[in-house]
């Protein structure tokens, strides 16, 4: 059996490790369009902190590789023959396949205005483009970052760490509007303001300008105004990516549509990750993760089924733990802060790296719950049913955003995880954080003990 | 009185923490911060992406990895858990 996977991330690599477990025999063929092994993209954000160096977020050894004979190969895909099960190499070769796994990923979107092609317009999206980052991200200069959602926070943090004079623009008066309600804004904005960074709400770009030498001399605003600046970090969002299968009978929506085996329409041809588009059972649509998690987890069901062990993908709740500027930050499961910002949902043309379309939508009967004692809070979203079809017996937490202290992170997983009837909880909704925590502490020990 | 006293001011003779440090590999995302701030060299993103526990002999139970980890994976594990 010859095995072809195209993507050398995080789904790639978990799909081919899972096919060796369970194919000792078979061919494995990875196809990689960026020179280097398998890295951690997440980890990104710590190169550019400082805290570690470039060649530490390298994940996996040469001799990995060699130990489960996974034949690398460096150069990118351009078209797929699903008839002839070909897929054509942009430098000429051509790769065969038994079983194709497409899992290209996703990649930053440009900065849509005139002059991003600028020196100095730079991307926390792949290793490379991060080398480049730090050679140009020097001390004392100045930068605008642009961007909601994780990525750009990160950015923004390990450019003020780097030195840099950091500036933030914001479309709105709020830090990553979809996700944070105003209080959490403003708590993480404080944590901000400390470390030296700009934040400039309301504030939008029309033009990036370049001088002589082609580099970034400013930014013009949308109100005419000019702002000095050497580097333009752009972090808007991500967007799947799916050249290789156009023109194939491959169906998309907004990336490749998967059934629950991670197969596409086309048979034998599969996708996982950023690319993939699956079902998701609490909203009942086929949405976007942009998760290492999820990638993993569509990785190895993927494989699973590439190698004949007919195996359902259960989406599990979408989780996200960060650390920004010092505040420990957990999101699980749908959690805008509002469904009222249906219209803001809207808005997201792009999903940004670390989120997860899910927690945009919104439960029946929804219903929130806020608690913050100083700079650690909570944030429930409740929806109604149990799960069990009885809508309106039994209310379930569908969603959470912990800030600050994180000893409810894990029992609220538990509790979202198996839709645990939150009832007891009821009475203590309007309770301190304090309160309701213990609350939420014993019902998830009772889950434990008698699952 | 007198014994906690003793226990405040002497020196640890014992190792750090009587514990083993374990992963929850869900929130893993490989970036090898933990290996790299281990002061004995142990590839510590090896066994947290797996979700094992660090059972290397070298290890000194220093919780460097667990203090450094963005993501809350790593945690201790008393012998008894593990």
């Amino acid at each position: 059996m010859n095995y072809l996977i195209i993507g050398n991330g995080a789904a790639g690599i978990t799909a081919a490790e899972t096919i060796r477990q369970h194919d000792p025999r078979g061919q494995i063929t990875i196809l990689s369009a960026e020179p280097s092994l398998m890295y951690s993209r997440p980890g990104l954000a710590y190169v550019i902190s400082g805290e570690i160096p470039p060649q530490q977020v390298i994940a996996r050894t040469r001799e990995w590789y060699a130990d489960l004979r996974l034949e690398l190969v460096y150069g990118r895909a351009q078209s797929l023959d699903v008839y002839n099960r070909l897929v054509m190499l942009a430098d000429g070769r051509v790769l065969p396949y038994h079983k194709l796994l497409i899992a290209t990923g996703a990649r930053a979107v440009p900065a849509p205005y005139p002059g991003n092609d600028l020196d100095g317009v730079v991307y926390l999206d792949t290793l490379e483009g991060t080398k480049e980052l730090l050679k140009k991200a020097r001390r004392g200069q100045r930068g605008v970052v642009i961007g909601g959602g994780i990525t750009a926070l990160e950015m923004v943090e390990g450019l003020t760490q780097r030195g840099v004079n950091t500036h933030y623009f914001l479309r709105r008066d709020r830090l990553w509007s979809q996700v944070f309600n105003e209080a959490e804004s403003r708590l993480l904005a404080e944590k901000m303001h400390h470390h030296g960074v700009h934040i400039h709400t309301n504030t939008e770009a029309a033009e990036i300008l370049g001088n002589w030498r082609h580099n970034v001399r400013a930014v013009r605003l949308q109100n005419g105004k000019e702002f000095k600046c050497n580097l333009f970090g752009v972090a808007i969002g991500v967007k799947p990516q799916l050249e290789l299968v156009k023109n194939t009978p491959i169906q998309t929506d907004r990336a490749i549509l998967v059934n629950e085996q991670m197969q596409s329409n086309v048979p034998d041809v599969y996708a996982a990750g950023d690319c993939a588009q699956v079902y998701d059972r609490w909203s009942g649509q086929h949405l976007l993760d942009v998760l290492w998690p999820s990638a993993i987890a569509e990785g190895r069901t993927a494989a699973l089924n590439m190698v004949g062990q007919t195996t359902p993908y259960v989406k599990g709740i979408p989780f996200n733990a960060c650390l920004l500027f010092g505040l420990h930050i957990t999101i699980i499961g749908q959690i805008s802060p509002d469904p009222k910002a249906k219209d803001d949902f809207a808005e997201i043309q792009h999903l940004s790296r670390g989120s997860s379309e899910v927690w945009f939508t919104f439960p029946r009967h929804y219903q929130s719950a806020w608690a913050k004692s100083g700079p650690h809070t909570l944030r429930l979203a409740l929806g109604g049913g149990n799960g069990n079809g009885r809508e309106g017996h039994g209310r379930t937490i569908v969603g959470a955003l912990i800030m600050g202290e994180q000893t409810l992170a894990d029992p609220l997983r538990t509790l979202i995880e198996n839709q645990v009837d939150a009832s007891p909880l009821l009475p203590y909704l309007q309770s301190d954080r304090e309160t309701l925590g213990r609350e939420i502490k014993n019902l998830s020990l009772s889950v434990i003990r008698n699952p | 009185m007198f014994k906690r006293l003793k226990k405040e001011t002497s020196p640890p003779t014992e190792p750090i923490h009587l514990g083993l440090v374990a992963a929850d590999a869900t929130r893993c995302i490989q970036c090898g911060l933990c290996g790299y701030n281990c002061p004995v060299g142990i590839p510590v993103r090896d066994y947290a992406r797996q979700g094992l526990t660090v059972d290397d002999p070298t290890c000194i139970t220093c919780g460097n990895c667990i203090q450094v980890c963005p993501r809350g994976t790593l945690r201790w594990e008393t012998k008894h858990d593990a």
